[in-house]
């Protein structure tokens, strides 16, 4: 049985469409990357299956359960990780994380063995017993995560993880979602990044405006809007011809030239880099003057151009329903 | 090890169902063990009600008088009461606006809970913290001089019947600040009716002084009601039917902005 199933699912605010019949599948056991832009609708479907707002239109089932019908039996098995650090700022580490355990009607000591564990495993140890509004961004977040998994959830909603961290603490977190995932546990992320889909999903779905307009693991997506691509900016024009054939072995498709300055040559390459460097030599050996080598890898910006025909909304929107 | 996978503590799902009573223990619990590691609170729960008490006292307290009360202070004094457990409840609009902009009301409703327990252990103890600030007030009251004139059981009852009114407007301030956007906007919006609600009542005054239109909606305005049966009951005056008013008042206010309070709560998602 599949974790999350949504089929059709709409919300819509009035005029706006905060979802317009979106279609998921989610296999159990695997980090699965909702990827969109602010206001794609993202936030909105990963409230719908949190049992926090009710759709317009569709079902979305979690673990064969509808969250419309049963919202309590939905609530016993997800665990929620919102946008913003839901922690109660003015209790300890462990005492949040001891709050969770008993609002799942848990016995004392299993829910202080359970902060403990817990507190290990996101290196809160040290800081457990120190009231968490002196936590920086990073560890509020890490103890927000700690506190959806008190319950040992079927699911797990990461929504915008990483958004406002620094980027030692978002590769920190990155490592802590992976593990989650090499152990079992279903994660649904989401993420305007693709970079960090690409790092930490199996399986991406691209959303726009409400609606899937894509979906694949990162390498497919890639292909699809045409991979990384470098660009040769050599001295000489008349020195062209000689570029692109010493390159073309090294690229994935064919060499363009820029027909103006005769100076530029882009071309796809192989994902995952180690290109540049052949690149440069075989240059090199054909007694090119090169100018500059650029890698460029797409961006999620390039996604949107590619799928959608017009490039990702940045500014974020504020809708009734509050989110992206 | 493991982080989420099915060993160790807490591996077996939760078989019992929502408790209404436990959850909405647990959601106070939460509340009550930061008042003393939150300092506003603290300051606005303890050293407010002494400022009014002190400034209501020495300022009007000579300039005043009222017919049938030798002393100022013992008609005063219970309005003085009413009126700081009354303000007391815009806590509980604020503190949903923050619980609400923080995700915490989000995190709450994705739990298997009891719903309307977090609304519950809310004005609960937001009920506790007046009862503390009440005391407070009652102490710097008696330095004063203010006295029980009746029996202690009738103060009780007088006291009573204040904590039962303010628990009432908890549950307007809950729909408050459910239904506005941020804690700034839940203070003003918490705050701003309780002028006009307790001044233009008899806790200050005799009604009676006011121009006749301002009188008759002095009279009506179910503060002066719970005033009034709270002042008669501290100086063992009769009560006339000002009691069955102000429980009358609020029960209404419980039992409709409960039912208002909790079908907000689940709809409301930051």
């Amino acid at each position: 049985m599949s974790a999350v199933v949504t089929e059709g699912i709409a919300k819509h605010y009035g005029e706006t469409k905060a979802l317009d019949g979106l279609d998921l599948e989610v296999p159990q056991g695997r980090v699965f990357g909702l990827l969109g832009p602010n206001g794609a609708g993202k936030t909105t479907a990963v409230k719908v299956l949190t049992t926090l707002i009710k759709p317009t239109a569709g079902r979305a089932l979690i673990d064969g359960i509808d969250v419309v019908q049963d919202p309590r039996a939905v609530r016993t098995r997800i665990g929620l990780t919102g946008q913003y650090a839901a922690v109660e700022e003015r209790l300890t580490g462990r005492e949040n994380l001891e709050l969770i355990g008993r609002y799942f009607h848990h016995s004392k000591s299993d829910t202080a063995a359970r902060a403990t564990q817990l507190l290990d495993m996101f290196d809160l140890t040290d800081a457990g017993d120190r009231v968490s509004n002196t936590y920086s961004g990073g560890m509020k977040r890490r103890l927000d995560i700690a506190m959806s998994l008190v319950a040992r959830p079927s699911v797990l909603f990461l929504d915008e993880p990483t958004t406002g961290l620094d980027p030692r603490s978002r590769l920190a977190m990155w490592e802590f979602i992976a593990r989650l995932g090499d152990e079992g546990t279903t994660v649904l992320l989401t993420t305007q990044y693709l970079e960090e889909a690409d790092q930490l999903a199996e399986q991406i779905v691209v959303i726009d405006e409400g609606r899937k307009i894509a979906e694949g693991t990162s390498d497919q997506l890639k292909d699809q809007i045409g991979g990384d691509k470098v660009r040769v900016t050599i001295v000489k024009p008349a020195n062209v011809e000689t570029a692109k054939t010493a390159i073309a072995p090294l690229c994935v498709g064919a060499v363009d030239v820029d027909p103006e300055s005769l100076v530029t040559l882009t071309a796809p390459i192989r994902a995952g880099g180690g290109v540049v460097p052949g690149i440069i030599r075989a240059l090199d050996s054909a007694g090119v003057d090169v100018l500059d080598v650029e890698v460029r890898r797409p961006t999620l910006d390039d996604v949107f151009l590619v799928l959608t025909g017009h490039a990702a909304e940045t500014e974020s929107t504020t809708s009734t329903g509050g989110g992206a | 090890m493991a982080i989420a996978s099915e060993s160790g503590p807490l591996s077996g799902s939760p078989t019992s169902k929502p408790n209404v009573l436990t959850d909405s223990l647990t959601e106070a619990g939460r509340h009550l063990r930061i008042i003393p590691r939150n300092s506003e609170v603290l300051i606005f729960a303890t050293i407010q009600p002494v400022m009014f008490v002190l400034l209501f006292s020495y300022i009007f307290g000579g300039s005043i008088s009222i017919p049938g009360f030798d002393n100022y202070d013992q008609y005063l004094m219970p309005g003085i009461f009413a009126q700081t457990v009354v303000f007391g409840s815009v806590f509980t609009s604020i503190g949903l606006a923050e619980d609400l902009s923080k995700g915490l009301i989000d995190r709450l409703r994705s739990l298997p809970i009891a719903q309307s327990a977090v609304l519950i252990g809310r004005t609960f103890s937001d009920l506790l913290r007046n009862v503390i600030t009440f005391v407070v007030m009652l102490v710097v009251a008696f330095l004063l001089g203010f006295r029980f004139e009746g029996s202690l059981a009738a103060a009780l009852g007088g006291t009573a019947l204040l904590l039962l009114f303010s628990y009432g407007l908890s549950w307007v301030q809950a729909l408050i600040g459910l239904s506005v956007g941020s804690v700034e906007a839940a203070n003003s919006a918490g705050f701003i009716w309780m002028f006009p609600m307790t001044f233009v009542s008899s806790a200050f005054i005799a009604t009676n002084t006011l121009p006749d239109w301002l009188a008759a909606v002095a009279d009506a305005n179910p503060f002066t009601h719970v005033t009034n049966a709270a002042r008669a009951l501290y100086n063992g005056n009769p009560v006339g039917d000002s009691v069955v008013w102000a429980v009358g008042w609020s029960i209404a206010l419980i039992v409709v902005f409960a039912f208002l309070s909790i079908r907000k709560f689940n709809q409301t998602s930051s």
